[in-house]
């Protein structure tokens, strides 16, 4: 690829999302921004709701590798070199994480008693 | 790399872009960038765009004609104007076009992005219309033929028999095609558990399977591995559909092969308004097919400076392809566009282009190359070219088409 920069990324994702995309970064970035602002007023992670966050938070990286699977018509079988099984990790690892992230700051934010 | 540049160069040049397929759509979006006040005439008959890169998916039973299908007037960009007549006679001595509708325009530049012809008339027998029917397949003339060659090849892979497929002798687009769905044909066979009961025959056009030394010799391995026999030499030129015979013309006379399935492609030349016209080459091995003679590393006529051709149509030593058309794009424009200023551009072209071969559903290896058939990964070390990869398949997969779509956008 010669010209991958930021703005060719954002064409090609807004090709690929289309009107969904904006509405997808910006859903990222509000629920980045709840994350830190939970963190900021708890002062502290809170474990029971880290435990719960990332024990989902893996069932969401499981999905993410799943759907990934379906839309590509491809499965487990199809992988073939390492550069391949470090892909499944990274979308795993993006699932993971950001379900994770998203649950904590939705579980601080409106169940902040259960914490 | 070529970029449009930051602020739109003032001007009040005609400009006309013949065809508005891959390479006419992203010039012309370029084109209405870079510059303020041209007149950019952009013409096409063909109100439907075709994202051909789909069409082998749509033939692998795995997308619906729909997905290679949308409309030209979504990627016209504002500011240019869409013309639906076709171009019917190109004068560049006295830089005008004229249209099937009798209309004369004449221009100070002009983009030829015509694509090619399918020439499937020169195939003694063919019959387009049959396509889906009696084992015939044949993936390029179209989304519904794609779906058609689809169930002539699943049926095919429900029973087994002979599979039979080929490459025509003239250059073509996306060279890789025809290999890759020898190998899909292989991959439903297996999975459909009748493997031992087909043979299939991969009949190259020459002494090599591609045209890149190093790839043909990788696809030569793979193929002796599935068991895919390839015989070399062999040119279709006359079909029996109701007998299921094809015959090919070979060094020695010739050699029928009987078919359940099987894959025509036929020959490809340039469209009739430019092999008609002063701008193919006039000796060497394109004239005959009509190619446009332009400077490979500018894609700017050679005799006809104010006249550039991109995409399929241009007679260059590699790359009909929307990847080359990605790449060659911005270097055209920018030639263009300095000229309108008065300066010279340093862009070049070096014949990059690319291909997924798929080697099976889930799995393909991303080969990239130049015109001196160097191998010139985009992500060297990380992405190898000639292995069979996950990775690869879902570039072709997932980033692909909305990379082509933005390249219509002039935005990748
Ligand atoms: C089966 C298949 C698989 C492919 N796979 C890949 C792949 O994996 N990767 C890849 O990069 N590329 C692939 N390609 C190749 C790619 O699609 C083409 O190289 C690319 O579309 C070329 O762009 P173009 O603009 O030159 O031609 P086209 O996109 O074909 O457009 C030409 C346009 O010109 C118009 N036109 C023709 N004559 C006239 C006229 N007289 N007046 C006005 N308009 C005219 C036509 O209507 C058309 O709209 C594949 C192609 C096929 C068929």
């Amino acid at each position: 690829m010669k010209e991958l920069d930021l703005a060719t990324l954002v064409a090609v994702f807004q090709e690929m999302l289309g009107w969904t995309f904006w509405p997808l970064v910006a859903l990222a970035a509000l629920a980045t921004l709840a994350f830190l602002r939970v963190l900021l007023r708890d002062r502290s992670l809170i474990p029971q709701r880290l435990v719960w966050a990332e024990a989902l938070g893996v069932m969401g990286g499981v999905v993410a590798v799943l759907v990934m699977f379906t839309v590509t018509s491809s499965g487990f079988a199809d992988l073939g070199g390492p550069i391949d099984w470090l892909l499944v990790l990274a979308i795993f690892g993006f699932g993971t994480v950001g379900t994770a992230l998203g649950l904590y700051a939705a579980l601080g934010l409106f169940r902040r008693r259960v914490a | 790399m070529a970029r449009a540049p930051q602020a739109a160069v003032a001007t009040s040049a005609r400009i006309i872009v013949i065809g508005a397929g891959a390479a006419g759509l992203a010039t012309a979006s370029r084109l209405a960038m870079g510059l303020s006040g041209a007149s950019i005439t952009m013409l096409d008959k063909r109100r439907e765009h075709h994202y051909q890169p789909g069409y082998t998916l749509v033939a692998a039973g795995l997308k619906s004609p729909d997905y290679v299908l949308s409309s030209t007037r979504e990627w016209v960009a504002r500011g240019v104007n869409w013309v639906e007549e076709a171009a019917a006679e190109i004068d560049p001595v006295g830089k005008t076009v004229t249209t099937d509708a009798g209309q004369r325009l004449p221009y100070d530049f002009l983009v030829v992005a015509t694509g090619l012809t399918l020439d499937y008339g020169a195939i003694e027998g063919m019959d387009v219309s049959r396509i889906g029917q009696n084992g015939l397949g044949s993936v390029y003339a179209g989304p519904a033929q794609a779906a058609a060659t689809w169930r002539a090849m699943s049926d095919f892979a429900d029973k087994g028999g002979q599979g039979v497929f080929l490459r025509p002798a003239t250059e073509m687009k996306c060279a890789g095609a025809p290999l890759k769905y020898a190998f899909l044909t292989d991959d439903f066979l297996r999975r459909r558990g009748n493997r031992g009961r087909a043979e299939l025959t991969y009949n190259a056009q020459n002494r090599v399977l591609f045209s890149v030394p190093i790839v043909a010799e990788r696809v030569r391995m793979l193929y002796a591995e599935r068991n895919i026999r390839v015989t070399h030499d062999h040119v279709l030129r006359k079909i029996d559909l109701d007998r299921r015979i094809a015959t090919f013309r070979t060094p020695q006379g010739d050699a029928e092969q009987q078919y359940d399935f099987i894959n025509v492609i036929p020959p490809m030349r340039a469209p009739e308004v430019v092999r008609n016209s002063p701008l193919p080459w006039q000796t060497g091995p394109w004239a005959a097919d009509g190619w446009a003679e332009v400077d490979r590393h500018t894609l700017r006529h050679v005799r006809f400076p104010e006249v550039f051709c991109v995409g399929d149509i241009a007679g260059v030593p590699k790359g009909k392809t929307a990847a080359s058309v990605k790449w060659q794009v911005p270097v055209a424009v920018d030639h263009l566009i300095a000229t309108i200023q008065g300066r010279e551009s340093a862009e070049r072209y070096n014949g990059y282009t690319s291909c997924p071969l798929i080697t099976r559903v889930g799995r393909a290896m991303l080969v990239e190359f130049d015109y001196n058939d160097n191998l010139v990964p985009s992500f060297p070390g990380v992405i190898a070219p000639l292995e069979e990869l996950w990775i690869s398949w879902i570039m072709k997969e997932v980033g692909l088409k909305p990379t082509y779509l933005a390249m219509l956008r002039g935005r990748a």
